[in-house]
């Protein structure tokens, strides 16, 4: 799960990793009110979206005074911020954060993450500070300092000061980053947060060390015991057809295509898509229906799937292991009656009792096109967007 | 031949007394797996189904019944606490089907079964089976055939395609492992190759990867150096979308690392047969295997 930026501060705050003050506003004149509290007349006006990039993209702008900020507040708010992450569609600016200006002397990198080849969380740290660290880990990997936490014990401080001479820190920079990176640690872990990044990490004129940008997601499967975190999720922030299938507990993902896919397993519902963009397609989106596909479960993924006017024609790939297949079927045929399905659909159902299934299925009378195999099933559907 | 369940392997179930616990393990018996034993605790002295003792705890029940081999079908929350009293009490093999475990909680897993004598494999996987032996998992037992091709991979269902795949070929299999879809796993791929490496029952592998992570290419760097048994080798996700999470708590292209392009190059160059199409696998083994 993402949240946003004025978010995750709070929740630094909360554990003593020092940020910049600041406050969310919804208006204009939120903003103009927010900012007259900060302890410096300059401020920052940050637009609050998930993506990042949002600097270059024109949604964070430095505001001299009062005056500037009412400006730049009504710029940014409503505008349709496109980054290298919103995709060329962009995505409209509801909130700001308004915050005090620093005196930047360095800009570096924090991060904080699972590393998986280990099985142990990792602390990353750079003196690149405000570029992408994916570029900095491809070009100059050397300048990437990690160290790796002992789950027995938890990050040592140790740890944190190998980090912070790495980076070249002095005198009370160390003592302060140090600080910093401990309490960023227990945050993280407090929270059941899968990363962490503050880019940049900004230690200023006076030696102190905040964050000037902060990022956390949170592991989905965490959230069960972390109620409060859930209220932080911000649904305008995600695609509507997207929240909608999570309400019947389908994981589905939107895409560009025209072949719309339903399968069970999210193993086999990639390589559907694979082969249907093998085979000349292009998938429409990512639907895993799970283990237990029956009629709600189809029926439910037939709406969701076509509530996307690029539809046209759907391929059904259910590998029947303790689910039966005539169940699938079933399933299949009783939703079709009860929803108006205007596209073509290939059903392809191996396993148990796929054969009393493929029966069925053509007796229905439904205009159902059965295939034998997975290849087969891909050709088919893709045939059928051609007809 | 086998690895991981083996004619040895004397098998428990925790969570037998639940929902999706009893069903499967109803359906391990029928596929003649050698289950002794279940622990529900609260719930030791019971039998279920009239054949199987059910016990309070692991450990009394490896005692009573000498169990040596897990199976968890516990919920979230519990699960690595399930998974942890399993390999304390001496499980040399622990398949843990749970899925959306946190991953915090599989790390402190990871490092408590480190300094124990077991395997885990999983969360979050469909487990392990050998054909004509037994099953500790979800799998369906009828598409497999004994054989010798070993196969390991991340997803469920995917498995079972690819195994059908090879069953209609008449290709059987000796142990077919799913590793699972989490971030932190127990049994990673070099680990399940390791062990294929040294049965001489097994004579190729296939290997079933997905995006999300750097497995795949250690993998691959592995075999190269380790492994002369043919391999082939499909990864899913050719057409995922970076940042997204396809379903699988690993499945995610993230800082452009962990796609499918990089996994498949990988395993390229250590001279694996890589399918493109995941129709191909079983295709793909029939002809690696005359070679």
């Amino acid at each position: 799960m993402k949240i946003h930026e004025y978010q995750a501060k709070e929740i630094l705050r909360k554990y003593n990793v020092p940020v910049p003050e600041g406050f969310v506003a919804f208006t204009v004149d939120e903003a103009v009110e927010v900012a007259k509290k900060l302890p410096t007349e300059v401020a920052v006006v940050k637009a609050q979206i998930h993506a990042g990039g949002r600097g270059k993209g024109g949604g964070v702008k430095i505001a001299k005074n009062i005056n500037e900020v009412k400006d730049l507040a009504g710029k940014i708010l409503g505008m349709n911020l496109v980054t290298h992450q919103t995709g060329p569609e962009g995505k409209m600016v509801k909130k700001l954060l308004i915050e005090q200006g620093i005196d930047i002397e360095r800009e570096l990198y924090l991060g904080m993450v699972l590393d998986r080849t280990n099985s142990r969380f990792a602390m990353m740290a750079s003196t690149e500070g405000g570029m992408e660290i994916e570029k900095v880990a491809a070009e100059t990997p050397e300048k990437i300092l990690k160290v790796w936490v002992d789950p027995r014990v938890g990050l040592q401080g140790y740890q944190a000061r190998q980090l912070a001479f790495g980076l070249g820190l002095e005198g009370k920079q160390v003592s302060n980053a140090v600080k910093f990176m401990l309490a960023l640690y227990k945050a993280f872990m407090a929270n059941d947060a899968s990363l962490a990044e503050i880019n940049p990490l900004v230690v200023t004129k006076q030696g102190d060390v905040l964050a000037l940008d902060a990022k956390i997601n949170f592991d989905d499967s965490a959230m069960f015991r972390h109620k409060d975190l859930l209220e932080l999720r911000d649904l305008d922030e995600e695609d509507p057809l997207e929240v909608e299938a999570s309400k019947f507990n389908l994981n589905y993902i939107k895409l560009d295509g025209n072949v719309g896919c339903m399968v069970n397993g999210a193993g086999l519902a990639m390589a559907t898509m694979d082969i249907i963009k093998i085979t000349g397609g292009e998938p429409a989106n990512f639907l895993d229906v799970g283990g237990g596909a029956n009629v709600e479960t189809v029926r439910n993924g037939f709406k969701i799937i076509l509530a996307d006017p690029n539809v046209k024609a759907i391929l059904i790939n259910i590998f029947g292991g303790i689910v039966r297949c005539d169940r699938v079927a079933q399933g299949v045929i009783e939703a079709v009656k009860t929803i108006d399905v205007n596209v073509p659909i290939v059903i392809r159902l191996a396993g148990t009792n796929h054969e009393e299934a493929a029966v069925m299925l053509k007796e229905s009378g439904m205009n159902f096109t059965v295939a034998a195999d997975l290849q087969d099933a891909a050709i088919k559907v893709v045939n059928e967007l051609k007809n | 031949m086998s690895i991981l369940l083996t004619k040895n392997t004397k098998v428990l179930v925790q969570g037998i007394t639940g929902g999706e616990g009893s069903f499967h393990a109803r359906q391990m018996l029928d596929y003649n797996t050698n289950l002794v034993a279940g622990v529900t605790p609260g719930k030791g002295g019971q039998m279920f189904d009239d054949k199987v003792p059910v016990f309070n705890t692991v450990a009394e029940a490896a005692e009573q019944t000498g169990a040596n081999a897990s199976v968890i079908f516990v919920p979230p929350p519990f699960a690595a606490d399930a998974i942890m009293e399993a390999a304390d009490a001496g499980m040399e093999l622990i398949v843990c089907i749970t899925e959306g475990i946190p991953a915090k909680d599989m790390v402190d897993v990871y490092e408590f079964i480190s300094t124990k004598n077991t395997h885990l494999v999983g969360p979050n996987c469909p487990g392990v089976i050998s054909p004509g032996i037994g099953k500790m998992g979800i799998m369906p037992g009828f598409i497999h055939q004994e054989g010798h091709v070993g196969v390991i991979s991340r997803s469920g269902t995917l498995t079972y395609e690819a195994v059908g795949q090879l069953s209609s070929r008449n290709i059987g299999q000796s142990t077919c492992i799913g590793i699972g879809g989490d971030p932190v796993i127990g049994t990673k791929f070099i680990d399940a190759l390791k062990l294929f490496k040294d049965d001489d029952d097994t004579h190729a592998v296939v290997m079933i990867g997905e995006i999300g992570g750097t497995a795949e290419e250690e993998a691959a760097a592995w075999i190269k150096e380790n492994f002369n048994k043919p391999v082939v080798s499909f990864i899913a996700g050719q057409t995922a979308p970076p940042g997204r999470r396809m379903g699988h708590a690993g499945a995610i292209i993230s800082g452009g690392k962990g796609t499918a392009t990089e996994k498949m190059k990988a395993l390229e160059d250590a001279g694996i047969h890589v399918c493109k199409s995941p129709a191909d696998i079983g295709a793909t083994m029939e002809k690696a295997l005359k070679k």
